[in-house]
């Protein structure tokens, strides 16, 4: 039986496409998913017709969307729209590239939930939260935000420190959706939407895909591009205490840790080698929950330890370097894990992270999962 | 109240959950109790997460709870709060254990705080659903 550590710098990142972000009405998911096909197969110089592994994620039908990009796969799999599924997508290619199970995987996620106006709350027909006027994952890390408040002293003029970082990123992004700087004053005056929390804590909703291939680090050599590799990956889920949808007391301190140390370990580095860190950003209070589950400052001090813009370029740790799911695109978790790609790679521009060979993903959700990509 | 002018969302109320709300009608609040291993649990489950014994009843509890944290809403996402924005909801831990969601009785109360000591109270809302809200105690 082989470990999981077996598949450090096995697997590869070898293509990476995305649509324009914003309100497209008249395109389909299949449409949009089509676009960022396209354009990921260019960026890997692959043939379409070499892809034999297809795992869709968002996109309502798996058979339709191969049926519109006319592909035969070996291997096909479909996963639910949650932000949770993008680094557990990955994870699931790798080990179907390892087995042999397909050689070359196309990884699409589709949204189109700013043009059909898909609401988050209101609609989890929960009979034990609705009834008293409680609902959507915003209100959930509120709750949270709420009692780390309590517990540790944290303000909300600390957390703008993450909006405000992010729209700064944005700003040096030509294909983030917000254009307009924000200030830390800016966030504490925007409409409260769930207190403690305002519009500027919340994530985008926009409409664009996703898609990244990924291959054995062997066959990635004759490819266009130098390829990333997935160097180590972590996952730990928290079903047990998860009555509460999006909602843990303890803000799955223990759980991040988990597979934060997980992806470490296989990796072989340590926070002082990370250049920049993607991390799902729904809500800006799961950055500083994420923060203190990796480590990268102790338990209940990531209020301060953001603070003097620790997370912006140039400084401390870069994160969301594209402008994260607050400033640049809602695509749950995949837009991120394709800025860690190119950041390794160096094409990021004006945002670009000097010498940048350790990228960590984190997404902090009841089922979480990090993976850290290098250069190898 | 009656339930031609009670615009707000209604719990489903199905067979697991029915002794909840029946005990509600009656201003005592209850969770489910494992009768193997008495374990404690809300919202309801077909099978005791601990122990997996589906043997399981209804334990009438004391109403003393502490206050966990609670959410300001100025958003409403159903049509029946519009009128209540901007409103509490709380989340309460049970003296016995379990978590749930609720709202404060009345407005927010002063002094509110983590940690504070609070009791139930029941509201009618239609002749089938009472719920259960919390005051300081």
């Amino acid at each position: 039986m082989s470990e999981l550590h077996a598949l450090k710098n096995k697997i590869a990142v070898v293509g990476v496409g995305h649509t324009a972000y914003g309100d497209f009405p008249l395109i389909s998911d299949y449409g949009l998913g089509a676009q960022a096909f396209k354009s990921a197969i260019s960026d890997c110089g692959l043939e379409k017709n070499e892809i034999d592994g297809l795992l869709v994620c968002r996109v309502p039908s798996y058979a339709r969307m191969g049926e519109v990009l006319g592909l035969n796969p070996r291997w096909t799999m479909t996963l639910p729209g949650h932000g949770r599924m993008s680094g557990m997508s990955i994870i699931e290619a790798m080990l179907a590239l390892e087995t042999g199970a397909a050689k070359y995987v196309a990884l699409i996620y589709t949204n189109i939930g700013r043009s059909r106006r898909v609401n988050y709350g209101g609609e989890d027909a929960s009979s034990f939260w609705n009834p008293w006027g409680f609902t959507s994952p915003g209100a959930a890390h509120a709750m949270m935000f709420r009692m780390h408040m309590a517990k540790y002293g944290t303000t909300t003029r600390q957390l703008s420190e993450v909006s405000v970082a992010f729209r700064k990123h944005a700003l040096l992004n030509p294909t983030a959706v917000m254009k307009k700087p924000i200030t830390s004053d800016d966030h504490a005056s925007a409409r409260r939407i769930t207190e403690p929390l305002g519009l500027l804590d919340y994530c985008l909703i926009n409409d664009g895909a996703v898609c990244m291939i990924l291959t054995t680090a062997e066959r990635a050599k004759d490819l266009a591009k130098p390829p990333v590799l997935i160097s180590g990956v972590g996952a730990r889920d928290a079903f047990e205490r998860s009555a509460i949808s999006n909602f843990d007391q303890d803000f799955w301190y223990k759980e991040i840790k988990d597979a934060g140390t997980q992806a470490f370990e296989m990796a072989g580095v340590t926070h002082d080698d990370v250049d920049a860190l993607m991390c799902y950003d729904n809500f800006s209070p799961t950055v500083l929950f994420s923060l203190e589950g990796l480590g990268y400052c102790g338990q209940g001090e990531a209020g301060a330890y953001v603070q003097g813009g620790t997370l912006q370029l140039g400084n401390k740790l870069p994160t969301n370097t594209d402008g994260g799911h607050l400033s640049n695109s809602y695509m749950q978790g995949w837009g991120l894990n394709v800025e860690a790609v190119r950041q390794i790679r160096g094409e990021c521009g004006a945002r670009q992270v000097a010498d940048c060979n350790v990228v960590q993903y984190i997404a902090s959700t009841p089922c979480t999962r990090s993976i850290i990509y290098t250069k190898g | 109240m009656t339930t031609q002018t009670y615009d707000k969302p209604l719990p489903i109320i199905d067979e697991l959950s029915k002794p909840f709300w029946d005990h509600a009608l009656e201003h005592r609040l209850s969770v489910q109790a494992c009768t193997h291993c008495r374990h404690l649990q809300f919202p309801p489950s077909p099978v005791c997460p601990k122990c997996l014994s589906d043997e399981q009843e209804w334990l009438v509890v004391s109403g003393h709870a502490t206050l966990l944290s609670w959410v300001k809403f100025h958003r409403a996402y159903w049509d029946g709060f519009m009128q209540d924005i901007p409103y509490d909801a709380c989340l309460v831990q049970l003296k016995e254990g379990p978590i749930m969601v609720s709202n404060f009785s009345g407005p927010t109360p002063a002094n509110v705080h983590i940690g504070m000591p609070l009791k139930v109270t029941f509201e009618h809302v239609t002749p089938e659903v009472a719920l259960s809200r919390f005051t300081p105690a």
